[in-house]
């Protein structure tokens, strides 16, 4: 806990310089690649490559969490529980393909740029989200469940005001797991010109310059690991406010 | 009033509740007890359609129940379980005003509801209000759970078995609160459990369910002095009868002028609680107080007159 305090502020303003103000890690860098070659990747801005990146992630895991959990909720009415099978048969395949094959595939039907990014992430993120959206609507507490019925929800209000907040946490845990995947898978996105950090990794096996191969993946991981974190905390957030 | 008209309840052809008729008075508690799988719970759970009835109907103040949408009838009717099935991630105040909420009362007639019931269960409202369930212990949770259900002031409040997750104390004193809060009140209550007990206790009537029959439904001396089967006897413990029935009359009723010595006893503590004192302390006669001065006395032949089965 302790270590948190000091270590999250600090990997922030890392983060925020390496962003920002990429110069100053020149001499870092420097060590990394042959003299005279460029230290750090100035192609293009790393803070509107961030920017890209970051919402290439939250459009895809946007759109992921609205089908998933839309899915989980009618698998898990009483209605919709003979679909359970197939939904979850579907959510796999998604899975089940790698990034890379969805973007060649996509490519021609969607063209290069951020299209064939949107549609591997959505994809890619839709199992992790729906498996944890139905564990937690099928494990609510059946007293509470009994009593929400009990004393007069009807099924839409049981819906809105007991079971998905009840669910909140365990779902989170799903976006959070998704929205990792999602970082690290969209830097291949690049190869078929998609806006992102990716540029900077690729733009260095390209070239041999492992400084930017270093640069862009500092990068990538250090989004990755403050998000998870913050998702963390919000769900314990969740977890405290809710009793549990 | 609560009407029960043959009401059955089958599945796959098994009668579970089998053509029960009973009538409830308003202001009683009727307790229903009987075994596990006699149909107590099925038959409480018809009456706010949580189970659609077979066939049979249920009155309320003469309305029919299938005359109302179920989750509009459920707003209308408390319903307490056990184990309290509190929302976990609402508040005390939030769970007690669920009810009134659903009413569309306004927002400040809710807060005094909420803090009116929670006086009423002895908690004090600015130290409770803002609670969650899960900071409180089991025996507050419960009595959150039956203000919860008495918020709105129902026609009727169901509770099925809602003081078995308790301990023995703990239950004693719950069953002491809804007594003292029924009277407050005037609330018409349907209890179910497994535990003569409590259903001696706490019950004005005490309907006797077996296999999905009503067996028996009456008072509890009725019910401990004339049990119909010999399931009902079983139920009420042929042993323990007269101390049963002894248990239902308080010392007001058949207290005598005299002296006695040693420590006296209240006058609404019962003579089963009298009997225990004399035999305890190898007395033949108990003083009687009210409000701390002796009234007179009970004593042991007259404890065995009211004991003697008068069958």
């Amino acid at each position: 806990m302790r270590i948190g305090v000091i270590l999250r502020p600090a990997l922030v303003l890392l983060l925020l310089a390496l962003v920002l103000k990429p110069a100053w890690f020149a001499p870092v860098f420097a060590p990394l690649v042959p003299e005279g070659t460029p230290v750090i990747y100035a192609r293009s801005s790393l803070l509107s490559l961030s920017l890209s990146h970051l919402g290439l992630v939250a459009a895809a895991t946007t759109a992921a969490t609205l089908v998933a959990v839309t899915l989980a909720i009618l698998v898990t009415r009483q209605a919709g529980e003979a679909f359970r099978p197939l939904s979850r048969t579907i959510t796999n395949l998604g899975q089940t393909f790698p990034p890379v094959a969805v973007l060649a595939l996509a490519v021609p039907a969607l063209g290069f740029g951020a299209g064939p990014t949107l549609v591997a992430l959505f994809l890619y993120g839709l199992l992790p989200i729906f498996e944890n959206a139905v564990t937690g609507l099928s494990t609510l507490p059946p007293t509470t469940m009994e009593a929400a019925r009990g004393i007069g929800l009807n099924r839409w209000q049981r819906l809105v005001q007991v079971e998905v907040p009840l669910a909140l946490p365990v779902m989170l845990t799903g976006i959070r797991l998704s929205v990792v995947i999602s970082l690290g898978t969209a830097t291949i996105g690049s190869t078929v010109a998609a806006r992102t950090l990716g540029e900077v990794i690729i733009a260095g096996l390209l070239t041999s310059n492992t400084a930017y191969v270093v640069q862009g993946g500092l990068i990538v991981g250090l989004f990755a690991v403050l998000i998870y974190d913050a998702l963390v905390q919000l769900e314990a957030h969740l977890v405290r406010r809710a009793g549990g | 009033m609560i009407e029960i008209d043959q009401i059955t309840k089958t599945y796959n052809g098994v009668s579970v509740v089998d053509a029960v008729t009973m009538t409830v008075e308003t202001g009683t508690i009727t307790v229903i007890v009987g075994t596990s799988g006699s149909g107590k719970t099925t038959l409480l759970r018809m009456i706010n359609r949580l189970e659609e009835p077979s066939s049979g109907e249920v009155r309320i103040n003469g309305e029919s129940t299938r005359a109302t949408k179920p989750h509009l009838l459920r707003r209308r009717i408390g319903y307490a379980i056990q184990g309290h099935g509190l929302f976990p991630h609402h508040t005390v105040a939030r769970n007690i005003g669920a009810v009134p909420k659903l009413l569309n009362w306004p927002k400040d007639r809710i807060r005094t509801r909420v803090d009116e019931l929670l006086a009423l269960f002895s908690m004090d409202p600015e130290q409770f209000r803002d609670r969650f369930p899960a900071e409180l212990s089991g025996g507050q949770q419960q009595r959150v759970g039956v203000a919860r259900a008495l918020a709105s002031r129902p026609d009727l409040l169901l509770m099925d078995e809602p003081f078995g997750a308790l301990d023995p104390i703990i239950r004693a004193r719950a069953q002491d609160d809804l007594r003292r809060i029924q009277k407050a009140l005037g609330s018409t209550i349907m209890l179910v459990t497994h535990d003569m007990e409590e259903a001696i206790r706490l019950g004005d009537r005490v309907a006797v369910m077996d296999s999905g029959r009503l067996v028996q439904h009456g008072t509890p001396a009725e019910i401990i002095a004339h049990p119909a089967t010999t399931f009902v006897a079983d139920m009420v413990g042929d042993v323990e009868r007269p101390l049963r029935l002894l248990s239902l009359v308080p010392l007001s009723e058949v207290v005598e002028d005299g002296a006695a010595t040693g420590d006296g006893l209240p006058a609404d503590a019962s003579l089963r609680d009298a009997l225990s004192s004399c035999l305890w302390t190898g007395r033949t006669a108990v003083p009687v107080e009210r409000d701390g001065a002796v009234i007179g006395r009970v004593t042991l032949d007259a404890i065995r007159a009211r004991a003697e089965l008068r069958a």
